[in-house]
């Protein structure tokens, strides 16, 4: 008896984001704008109220959709700043961050089989989530033309019709790309007269700089189909800290908590107390770095559009997605790496259409980004 | 925020900016940075730039004290006038007029405890309007404009992740 990986796992190659990381490991002195995390702290109020939490040994599993103080704080969180009505008690899951709901969604809503159309390029865990729920992943390529934004001809060019599920994520890791009201309602249109659900990960709503961000579900008709993720990873810059959550229909919450309750029981308890505080009095340290976000975009995409690299205006979460200079963006980044010692992500890891663009995270203080862009203009020229 | 208020809040943060940067960052160009600079300097909302120093690292360390005043006003003699006359000393690098138990707080800064203590009772405490003086050394500095000092927060990331 051997220990022989299932079919399943087998049929996942390894994250092709683990190779450019153990790339970048054999350097001590690069400047990395691989990295898809802040670089801040989280709020030292959150932070405080853990530490706080952990004094009083509060450390008990909690009940499993999370403890109901927080559920509050995230229903009043969502109807304030995203006009999102969801009932606490009902309609709120809390979980191990934003990859534990997905992971979550599909399990609790697809059959073998089942078609799940994906808008890419995308987060690294929605592709090999949906084959582990034993479903089909039908590529959803958006376009440099189209800003990277999911537009109708995107979906009918790729068989998306015939899906059971549609994941989408605005704004978007890796492009930075984000969807207006406006951009979003054809989207909603086509799930509509498909009959698609919608899981919508928007954990990076807050990281929205040019439009007020809007959700998919607040669209007509749309509520009732889509589960809505967000967390505290990114605006809160708590991500190991661990800790998501996903709103949704009641009949949604509890499948996918019938599944949470037995896998995971609660989300960790020192980071739902963090995440109280966060809520309840942190906005303001949450407009501050989204201000400095905002802030290295620009310097960022302007270096850009000096060097002659052709880069769609990102504008959301802390990534921008310039074409690759070369034909070969695996090759470029490695190129890059070893000739000027800085780490951009080649945009294929990503998955369909991102294979001409590299991810460049400004995750990074200014002078760190400076330096950088000045080692990829020397680079080019 | 206008482009105004922003490049202030950028220089307030951190005052080596460079123009470049600046525009970059606020999607100007050079020249309006410049002259939104130079209105800020010119109607005195900035009134300096300054390195933001840890004491405890300068060889010899100079002695920090925060002085509590307690004044008696009369006619002719009002809060100005006495913090002017006490601004005046280039000792004196802080001077507020507060609320509460005291009147002015005083930031003076010199080479050695004695030149502080002598400084106080020579120069600061004959002030006729002044009725009283509270001395407090500063002995560690944990925090100056709005930077902490120590260690601070270190970047564990991993180079690259999803």
């Amino acid at each position: 008896m051997t220990f022989e990986a299932s079919a399943r796992v087998e049929s996942v190659p390894p994250s092709g984001i683990r190779r450019f990381f153990e790339l970048a490991e054999e350097y001590d002195d690069i400047i990395s704008l691989g990295v898809g995390e802040p670089d801040f702290a989280p709020p030292w109020a959150a932070r405080d109220a853990a530490i706080a939490s952990l004094e009083r040994g509060q450390t008990s599993y909690t009940a499993n959709r999370g403890k109901r103080e927080l559920r509050e704080a995230i229903a009043a969180h969502a109807a304030d700043a995203y006009d999102l009505s969801y009932d606490p008690d009902e309609e709120v899951l809390v979980t191990t961050g934003v990859s534990e709901g997905i992971d979550l969604a599909y399990r609790a809503f697809l059959d073998p089989g089942d078609a799940v159309a994906v808008a890419q390029p995308c987060y690294i865990s929605y592709i090999p989530g949906a084959t582990f729920a034993g479903a089909e992943v039908v590529d959803v390529p958006t376009r440099a033309a189209d800003e990277f934004t999911l537009t109708r001809a995107a979906l009918e060019r790729s068989g998306a019709a015939d899906a059971e599920m549609l994941v989408l994520c605005y704004p978007n890791n890796p492009t930075g790309a984000t969807m207006t009201r406006e951009e979003l309602e054809p989207v909603a249109k086509f799930a509509r007269e498909h009959d698609l659900l919608v899981l919508s990960d928007e954990v990076y709503a807050d990281l929205t700089y040019e439009h007020e961000h809007a959700s998919i579900a607040t669209l007509p008709g749309m509520g009732e189909r889509t589960v809505v993720f967000n967390g505290f990873s990114k605006a809160y810059a708590m991500t190991g800290l661990r800790l998501g959550y996903a709103m949704g229909p009641p009949e949604a919450i509890t499948a996918m908590n019938r599944i949470h309750q037995y896998t995971m029981l609660s989300a960790p308890t020192t980071a739902q107390h963090a995440a109280i505080e966060a809520l309840e009095t942190c906005e303001g340290a949450v407009t501050e770095m989204a201000a400095q976000y905002d802030r290295r975009r620009q310097f960022v995409l302007s270096r850009f559009e000096e060097m002659g690299v052709d880069c769609f205006p990102a504008s959301g979460a802390f990534y921008a997605f310039p074409e690759c200079p070369w034909d070969d963006g695996d090759a470029f980044a490695e190129a890059l790496l070893e000739d000027q010692r800085v780490a951009v992500v080649p945009g294929s890891v990503f998955g369909a259409g991102g294979e001409g663009n590299l991810r460049v995270s400004y995750a990074t203080g200014l002078g760190q980004l400076r330096e950088a862009m000045n080692r990829i203009e020397a680079f080019l020229s | 925020m206008s482009s105004r208020e922003e490049i202030l809040a950028l220089l307030r943060d951190n005052a080596r900016y460079t123009t470049d940067d600046l525009a970059r960052m606020t999607d100007t160009d050079e020249a309006t940075v410049e002259e939104t600079v130079a209105a800020l300097e010119e109607e005195g909302v900035i009134k300096g730039y300054q390195a933001i120093v840890d004491y405890s690292k300068l060889e010899p360390e100079p002695v920090r004290a925060a002085v509590e005043l307690n004044v008696t006003l009369d006619r002719e003699t009002g809060y100005d006038d006495i913090a002017q006359r006490l601004a005046k000393f280039p000792e004196v690098k802080g001077l507020r007029l507060v609320s509460g138990d005291f009147d002015f707080a005083l930031e003076v800064e010199g080479d050695s405890m004695s030149e502080v203590s002598r400084f106080i009772s020579e120069k600061v405490a004959p002030v006729p309007e002044i009725t009283q003086t509270v001395t407090h050394y500063v002995m560690e500095s944990y925090k100056e404009h709005g930077v902490e000092f120590g260690d601070g927060h270190d970047d564990d990331r991993l180079s690259v992740s999803p």
